[in-house]
């Protein structure tokens, strides 16, 4: 490294850190945003989380309530993600480079998950809503349909990193396409795969409350309904509820994840 | 010369005699074991929906009916397109303060959650506080922030502020912990105190993964803004979207909503996605 270089470098730091500081004025000033009664804003509601979000007896006399929510809600986001899972193996074996049966196909499919995965849930559940109505389907259909999208990219990059030498070595022996595919492609690619599923599905969890508060199903409607009519006893207890189910499954996915990897 | 002899225990044979290739083999059984629990479960959960007022045959051919109205036909009736976007522009800006500010609180804690930079004690607490954190959905501490600090971007930024420090303190302190400990040694070596080791060591070789990181969070942080504009009232174009949807019922400008919001996402990802293969690139 010489001088010129280190001179560079440090210029393009000083830009990049000047670019940082006027985006961050210019989304204040959009967002109407104070940093000072933000940092203000922090003591005190620290103090009104501590005194007003405590779990009750009589709070505690909804837990039944909250558990079979909370059960429904789990339940639709392993459903959604594995549902989606399988779809998306299908559109990531289509768009993949290694293994797209032809151009179109393969088009087609990446255009179909960008779609998916770029248009926030929030969208699709609002979307959904207007005519599945207010039930579990609709927020199950909303997070399957996000979760294609983004598992379909991850599938992608799975699948382009693990099966390239693979691939060619079953194509000279003359192996044919699906053999290649079900000898090589997915069990090759299998335990990363596994490996983002169970990601997602602890993601959808955290999707699938906010999903419930706009679609009005599950956990998410509960919390809702008690944080609207300012019932914040059980407010507290469904938060709770929601973080020992996240942290359940982020440890077991964690144990699964050291022996498949 | 010594004869290669297989372990006897380790071949097992199936009943007709054939060498079992899958036996014995953990990755594999934890592998189906988990596969066949996620399926059993999927078939189970259709047995706890509930199904209100769901009409699939009705519902189909409407919804069908709907994504034609708004994909096909989008039109902005309750507002123009300097207001839609100002709107757009929110959003984006309370994406860019959470993202902001989460990376600077994010660097500290990371560098003392990272387990070559710290004591064990402190990168263990740091650890579980922030599972903690990241397991609260982001509407969630909003809406929680929003009583407490009262409805405003600033209930907004804050809520998304800790779901973004958490999640960037996670990439940020596995990128601290693969720089190359030769560095650290060679800086050490020299006397270098801790924060010289961090400028001068571990900033400069993980610099441009922080960024990408950063970058990425900023484009979850941007649908994160939409979300809680719908859910939690934080204004920007989410809200416009949810009151499109919810109050005026208007297909049409949710179709041209969706595509503003659509066409961001897409500059947002092609810009990340550069990013991150510029990165690995300079490897």
């Amino acid at each position: 490294m010489n001088e010129t270089v280190l001179k560079k470098r440090k210029f393009q730091m000083t830009m990049l850190f000047l670019g940082v500081i006027v985006l961050t004025y210019l989304s204040a000033w959009v967002t109407d945003y104070g940093f000072v009664s933000s940092l203000e804003a922090v003591p005190g509601a620290m103090l009104w989380m501590a005194s007003n979000l405590l779990v009750n007896g009589e709070a505690l006399g909804k837990l039944p309530d909250i558990m079979e929510k909370l059960l429904e809600t789990v339940f639709m986001s392993i459903a959604a993600t594995t549902i989606a899972a399988a779809l998306s193996l299908f559109l990531a074996i289509m768009g993949s480079k290694t293994t797209m049966v032809n151009r179109a196909f393969g088009a087609v499919s990446r255009f179909v998950a960008s779609l998916s995965r770029n248009i926030p849930v929030v969208a699709w559940s609002l979307i959904l809503l207007l005519s599945f109505g207010q039930n579990s389907v609709t927020g199950f259909l909303a997070l399957f349909v996000g979760t294609v999208g983004f598992l379909t990219r991850a599938f992608i990059e799975t699948i382009d990193e693990a099966a390239l030498g693979s691939v060619e070595a079953l194509r000279a022996t003359g192996a044919t396409y699906w053999q290649i595919v079900s000898k090589a492609v997915v069990p090759q690619g299998l335990p990363q795969m596994v490996s983002w599923v169970l990601f997602m599905i602890e993601t959808n969890i955290r999707s699938a409350t906010l999903v419930g508060i706009l679609t009005g199903t599950g956990i998410g409607y509960m919390f809702d309904m008690y944080y609207k009519t300012m019932n914040y006893e059980v407010v507290a207890l469904i938060t709770i509820t929601i973080v020992l189910a996240v942290i359940l499954i982020e440890l077991l996915s964690t144990r699964i994840r050291k022996v498949i990897l | 010369m010594q004869q290669i002899t297989q372990q006897p225990s380790v071949i097992r044979h199936t009943r007709a005699g054939k060498i079992n290739i899958r036996s014995g083999n953990r990755v594999s059984i934890v592998l189906r074991a988990t596969l066949w629990t996620l399926g059993a479960l999927t078939v189970l959960a259709f047995f706890f929906f509930d199904y209100t007022g769901f009409r699939p045959l009705q519902a189909i051919p409407e919804t069908l009916y709907n994504l034609k109205a708004m994909f096909l036909e989008p039109k902005l009736s309750h507002f123009g397109w300097g207001e839609a976007a100002m709107q757009v522009a929110i959003t984006l800006g309370l994406g860019a303060l959470a993202t902001v500010f989460g990376a600077v609180f994010a660097f500290f804690l990371a560098l003392g959650a990272a387990e070559n930079l710290s004591v064990p004690w402190l990168s263990k607490s740091i650890r579980v506080v922030v599972a903690f954190v990241r397991a609260v959905p982001t509407v969630l501490w909003v809406l929680i922030f929003a009583i407490a600090a009262g409805l405003g971007s600033e209930a907004a930024v804050l809520g998304m502020l800790f779901h973004s420090v958490a999640y960037l303190v996670k990439a940020f302190s596995e990128a601290f912990e693969e720089v190359d400990p030769k560095i650290l040694e060679a800086l050490r070596s020299t006397g270098a105190g801790w924060w010289q080791t961090v400028v001068h060591g571990v900033l400069p070789s993980t610099f441009t993964y922080l960024l990408s990181w950063t970058f990425l969070r900023f484009e979850i942080n941007f649908s994160v803004a939409v979300a809680m504009g719908a859910a939690a009232g934080a204004g920007g174009i989410g809200f416009e979207l949810f009151m499109a949807s919810g109050f005026y019922f208007d297909l049409r400008e949710v179709g041209m909503i969706t595509y503003m919001i659509l066409a961001v996402a897409i500059v947002l990802e092609v810009f990340s996605t550069r990013l991150k293969s510029r990165v690995y690139s300079a490897d």
